[in-house]
């Protein structure tokens, strides 16, 4: 093994030399701040994902509204996470709510509730990227990998003032470089597949239906 | 075809003889099959009329794609010409993060790799995300042979494992295939499917029956498409998250990668996903951008608890040693050459025969085969320049085809000592170099010239179309005629005096 590792790379350096090319200049898009949300929305839309605006402290009502006509009867939450504490206190007096399930074993004790019997799963957003209607999924120890992944809704939520207008933007000024966790991902809209005959389908393996809720910063008084 | 036939193909045939496999029924004659395959031919051009139309529609502005292709050339340049040195740091971060590294020179070697990791931890079932590395490899077929089932969870290259085939495009694999024949292997081989010829019906039965087998598979496979050297990251792109799925469910991750597949930074990221997902699907970005670092750490609740990476070279080192042909690594596999080939369009991608189809794989796989298996493929192009113009890393596709044609006849002399390309200069033919010798004597030799051509005014026209060498030409082009005056005649009478 180590005997192939040293062959390819003598063979690489007897290669002749080719020049280290400077990078040309290139800049990301970027919107004026009005635009921006718009941009964000308009992007998250054209892939069929939804985008409500919500006060901050209003969303797990707004949440309780829109998961309603959709058959939902258990989320997942992150355990000990800000949101699973916001979601069980809104909507602890509805007895109708759905059951509130928190990740709070590792995977393998739960495997067959996770990958069959949880509907929809809740996760804080870093950030989001408005050129291509991103989110930036970063798991934790509280918000673990599978839970945006496996139900068939996934909700994401967002603070307005963390959408950036490029990926290029996000990682240079929040030196991702430095500090690269386990896992991060990009999220631009529901599970999707065209290779049958070029024809969209959701919900291939992923979730079916994202629901992005952007949270508005309380007005200062 | 088979799986029996799959081992057959040009660069699992080329790791164990240099047979002439493709000289007889070689690309030709499988292009004539293909070409009175109406409902294929119908497949391909609706597939690639909407890819071309959606590619267009997310460059609206020249000047900017054109910047931005410059820049993803001088990325992946840069990270070529600092290749030994990229993978040694790739391959210290990845330890860093707890990644195991290995390397492999030859698929065989790649598969032998895999499969240790698998027996040592007792593997029986696999998921495997889309990967084009382990197309070259063959790698579930090997797999199957020890024992170990390999499922793919793609949902084109589920299809395809069902039909028994090889994909037809690197990145819609089934692109040959329509809902009815797809429906129609759904009714055969998912227990409890009718026929349906409804793509949500049918998507629907792919996630019921893959939820089980993620949950159930002992490892996951994928492919890598970038791997940053600065961080050690491994950066998959897809839209189905299948490739999330097998990554993060199952309690062991192997992903395999050419060695080429390398980025210096991770600010190389950006303009790399500009141009990957808009070039070869008409996406402004995949629905999923995953970026693995590391294995489950201490605490975290799901992910693999470990991580390995397969570097294969299969060829590649050798593509390197040649400074122009070394640009075929830029590739980042994005498929726009075939989805704008004239060639490709009309035959699909079976009849090239290998793992790469299209432009692409018509300058890849005779550099890793050997031109002495695929030989054949440099020659199936008019040159149009479409690849050229389309490529997000401005390979110089039809400069390396005119290139290969050439190696194949003469090669030229390489370090190694065996030629710049693998089974080069195999192309000589008796006939060929008569006609080349004829030629030139001919043009050199002012009284033979004179003598020749006049000879051609008068009786060339009389040579009939069925003789043997103006045959291959007469077969699917008109014959050529010969003027009745040569242009030496013709200057003469306007006055232009003998030098």
């Amino acid at each position: 093994m180590s005997d192939a590792r040293a062959r390819i790379l003598s063979r690489l350096r007897a290669a002749p030399p080719s020049p280290v090319p400077d990078l040309p200049e290139w800049r990301a898009p970027r919107f004026e701040a009005s635009a921006r949300l718009e941009k964000f929305r308009a992007m998250f839309e054209s892939m069929k994902a939804e985008v409500h605006e919500v006060e901050a402290a209003d969303w797990p009502l707004r949440l309780r509204t829109l998961l309603a006509n959709r058959g939902v009867r258990a989320v997942v939450h992150g355990d000990g996470s800000a949101t699973g504490g916001q979601l069980a206190t809104a909507w602890a007096a509805d007895p109708e709510a759905p059951r509130l399930v928190p990740y709070d074993r590792a995977i393998e004790a739960w495997k067959g509730e996770l990958v069959h019997g949880i509907d929809a799963g809740v996760t804080f957003a870093i950030g989001g990227i408005a050129e291509t209607g991103t989110l930036i999924l970063w798991p934790t120890v509280e918000e673990p990998r599978l839970m945006s992944l496996l139900p068939p809704i996934h909700v994401a939520l967002v603070a307005e003032e963390t959408i950036h207008d490029s990926f290029a933007e996000v990682i240079a000024e929040q030196g991702w470089s430095k500090r690269m966790p386990t896992n991060i991902v990009l999220v631009s809209g529901p599970s999707k597949t065209a290779d049958i005959e070029q024809t969209l389908a959701f919900g291939v393996h992923g979730p079916k239906e994202l629901i992005v809720l952007v949270l508005r910063r309380a007005e200062a008084p | 075809m088979s799986v029996e036939a799959e081992t057959n193909s040009p660069s699992h045939a080329a790791s164990h003889t240099s047979s002439h496999a493709s000289s007889h029924g070689g690309f030709a004659e499988r292009a004539h099959v293909a070409l009175n395959d109406k409902p294929l031919r119908a497949n391909f051009r609706r597939a690639m009329d909407g890819l071309m139309v959606k590619r267009a529609a997310q460059f609206p502005d020249a000047a900017d794609l054109q910047a931005l292709r410059s820049l993803g050339a001088a990325i992946k340049e840069r990270a070529l010409a600092r290749l030994p040195n990229l993978l040694e740091q790739l391959e210290a971060r990845c330890a860093e993060n707890g990644i195991k590294v290995h390397w492999a020179e030859t698929t065989e070697e790649a598969n032998r790799i895999v499969l240790g990791i698998f027996q040592d931890h007792g593997v029986k079932t696999v998921v495997k995300g889309k990967s084009m590395v382990s197309e070259e490899m063959h790698l579930n077929a090997f797999l199957g042979k020890h024992g170990i089932e390999a499922i793919e969870s793609d949902l084109g290259e589920y299809i395809i494992q069902l039909a028994g085939e090889m994909p037809s495009h690197i990145v819609m694999p089934c692109i040959h295939k329509n809902k009815g024949q797809i429906g129609a292997l759904f009714a055969k081989h998912i227990e409890g499917q009718g026929y349906t010829e409804d793509v949500d019906e049918l998507t629907a039965a792919a996630r019921k029956v893959l939820r089980d087998r993620f949950a159930q598979a002992d490892a996951g496979i994928s492919g890598v498409n970038f791997a940053v050297a600065e961080t050690g990251t491994l950066v998959l792109v897809e839209n189905e998250g299948n490739g999330r799925l097998s990554t993060t469910l199952p309690p062991l991750h192997v992903a395999v990668m050419g060695i080429e597949k390398l980025v210096e930074t991770l600010d190389d990221i950006p303009p790399l996903l500009a141009l990957l997902p808009r070039s070869a699907t008409g996406q402004p970005i995949t629905t999923y951008v995953n970026m693995i670092t590391s294995p489950r750490r201490d605490g975290e609740k799901d992910g693999p608890r470990e991580v390995h990476l397969v570097l294969l070279d299969n060829g590649r080192t050798r593509v390197y040693a040649d400074l122009e042909l070394r640009e075929t690594l830029r590739c980042i596999r994005c498929g726009a050459c075939m989805n704008h080939c004239p060639v490709y369009a009309r035959v699909g991608g079976h009849t090239y025969d290998a793992v790469y189809p299209g432009p692409i794989g018509k300058i890849l796989t005779p550099q890793i085969a050997g031109l002495d298996v695929a030989g054949d493929l440099p020659h199936a192009s008019s040159l149009c320049n479409a690849c050229v113009e389309v490529c997000p890393v401005k390979i110089p596709i039809a400069d390396i085809l005119v290139r290969l044609r050439r190696e194949a006849v003469r090669p030229s002399p390489s370090k190694a000592g065996s030629g710049a390309v693998k089974g080069g200069g195999g192309g000589w033919t008796l006939s060929e170099a008569s006609a080349w010798m004829g030629w030139k004597w001919l043009h050199a030799n002012p009284t033979l010239y004179r003598l020749g051509t006049r000879v051609l005014a008068l009786a060339g026209n009389l040579i009939p179309a069925s003789l043997p060498p103006l045959k291959a030409w007469t077969t699917v082009r008109a014959k050529p005629k010969f003027a009745a005056k040569t242009l030496h005649q013709l200057a003469r009478e306007r006055g232009y005096d003998d030098v």
